[in-house]
Formats: C-alpha cells, structure tokens, sequence
C-alpha cells in the first residue's frame, strides 16, 4: 500500500515542514526525489486516507481558544441519538467510541475558553447524561512518531 | 518533552493571522509555492505571509507544519488510552518519564473525577495490535511500581468524528 517513497515522506513530515520560498522543493532535496514527485505522492496519499491532513496544525489555547476532553456514559440503546446529538456541536472536533462504562470520549475546541462549560451544558441538556470534563492540567508530551 | 508550556504567554491573533488560519486549516496548498497561493489568495506580500508563519510557529499558535497520517491505515491497529492513578506529588516525574517512550504519542495530566474516575495521567500508547499495547502498558506499570495505584486501557472501538481543530471566520 505505502512505497518507500511514502514511508520517507511520511517520517520526514512528522518532523516539521519549512517556511519558505520552495518547500516542497527543500523536502525533496532532503529525500532526494524531486519537488514534483513529492506533491503528488502528498496528494495520492490525502486521497487514500492514509494522510488524514497535512499543513499547519494549530493550538487552540495558544490561540485563545478553549480545548478540552469530555466523557460521557451512554447505555447502549442510546448510544447512536446521543452520538448524533454530540457530533452536532461544531466545536466537537474528535469523537470515539471505547469500550469502557465511559463510552464515548470527545475533544471540544472553541473559540473562547468560556465557552467550554457552556458547549458542556448544552450537551448535558440535550442529551440528558451527564458529561465529564477533563482539561488538561498539564502536558507532558505531544508528538506522533509513527516509524513506517 | 514540552513542559515550558504552562509558563509561555498567550500570542494574540490579529485579523491577518485569523485569515491564514482559516485560509489553511484543511491544509497547506499542494502547489511548489504554496506560501506565495496564500499570499495571493489573501491580497498579502508573501514575506508577510512568511514572517506570520514563523512568528506563530515561534509562539506555539502552530504546533508544526506537517502530515497527520491515519494510524489505523499505517498498520497501527492498536491504540489504547492508558489512564493511571498515580500520586499527585510524583505526577510531572512520571509524566515526563512515561511521554518520552516511543510509543506514547501524547501524556497529559487530567483531573479525577471521584469516586467514578481515579486517573490522573491518561498516555497514549499505539502499536500493531491491542496484544503490543497491552504490553506496553505492563511495562508501564513495571516502571511506575508502587505508585501505580491503578490503571486501565480504553481501547476505541469506532472514530464517531474525525475534523480538524476549526475556527470559524
């Protein structure tokens, strides 16, 4: 599925990407393929799937916003409407399910930090169950190495 | 490692940087010059355009320029969320320890939620199958020792939604 090519480009990008005249062109230089090539293995792997983006990835606190991961326990008769309801708010950005009593695991960005406890509110009123909220107090690493 | 981040200061978004930011959250243009389609696209000189990337990336507002791979295609079928209780006092040691290993992608700290909820440090742990994760977290817990005063894997069992982080214009 992945061709060497891919799998370099792939470790190389995780790394970080330049800011500058020719970027694509530099990457290139660095896997020794060129700048052509590069751009459209980018894009044949975007729309495989295998690369879910690639750009600039933004954090929302520094920006002024809020984030935060949020819990809930839903019965399984539920589970579906309550999924609906939750993936409805535009600030849900990830949402999974996992097998625990806290069944469904969500990541809440907004545009202000206020904002948060009253996306939670709503959610609780809409769905009737209550949610966890679980900010981060503190980070100790973040960082996707995949080695492929 | 990114523990200097409580402590950096909040960078303050001005209308251009919000137009590159909205301009570019589903991605980088996929052209040679992608700084220069920016700056086109926004009526900016490139070097402005340049000069804003570098001073967000500076400021942490962005992480990094980069692909985001779709671990479950990659043939990382395995990720768990190991959540532990650990003592408050010891948190940022094991913090710091357990988010350096290899296959721990993210380590935060988060708050309990008592008497349902006892974990205090949530690590994810990816490899290519639960039965690699599992293990990883028994090795986990072999380093913690005495201070695990327990731990569980919450392996996801289907993504519900899957955007990006999106600020709306």
């Amino acid at each position: 599925m992945l061709n060497e090519l891919d799998r370099r480009i792939i470790n190389e990008l995780q790394r970080g990407f330049p800011v500058s005249e020719t970027p694509y062109a530099d990457v290139a230089g660095r896997l020794g393929t060129t700048e052509a090539a590069l751009l459209a293995r980018l894009q044949q792997m975007l729309d495989d799937g295998i690369l879910t983006r690639f750009g600039p990835l933004y954090h929302a606190e520094k920006m002024g916003g809020g984030l935060t991961l949020a819990a809930m326990a839903i019965p399984a008769a539920d589970f579906e409407s309550v999924a609906e309801s939750v993936n409805g708010f535009p600030e849900v950005a990830h949402n999974y399910a996992r097998d625990h009593r806290l069944n469904m695991w969500f990541v809440l960005a907004t545009e202000s930090p206020e904002r948060i406890g009253e996306v939670i509110a709503e959610i609780e009123q809409r769905t009737g169950y209550p949610v966890y909220n679980m900010p981060k107090q503190e980070e100790f690493f973040v960082g996707l190495h995949f080695g492929v | 490692m990114n523990t200097a981040e409580a402590i950096t200061t909040e960078y303050t978004l001005d209308d251009t940087d919000r137009a590159i930011i909205l301009a570019t959250q589903s991605g980088l243009p996929l052209t040679p010059r992608p700084y220069h389609q920016l700056a086109d696209q926004l009526n900016l000189r490139v070097e402005e355009v340049l000069a804003r990337f570098r001073r967000m990336a500076e400021a942490g507002v962005i992480r990094r320029i980069g692909a985001v791979p779709n671990h479950y295609k990659l043939g990382y079928r395995g990720n768990g969320m190991s959540v532990w209780n650990v003592p408050d006092a010891r948190i940022r040691h094991w913090g710091q320890k357990i988010g350096a290993l290899d296959e721990v992608s993210h380590c935060y700290h988060r708050p309990r939620h008592l008497p349902e909820w006892p974990y205090n440090l949530f690590a994810m742990v990816h490899g290519h199958d639960r039965a690699a994760v599992e293990e990883q977290v028994n090795r986990i817990a072999e380093l913690l020792g005495d201070d695990d005063l327990g731990h569980e894997v919450l392996f996801s069992t289907r993504i519900l939604k899957k955007t990006g982080l999106r600020i709306t214009g």
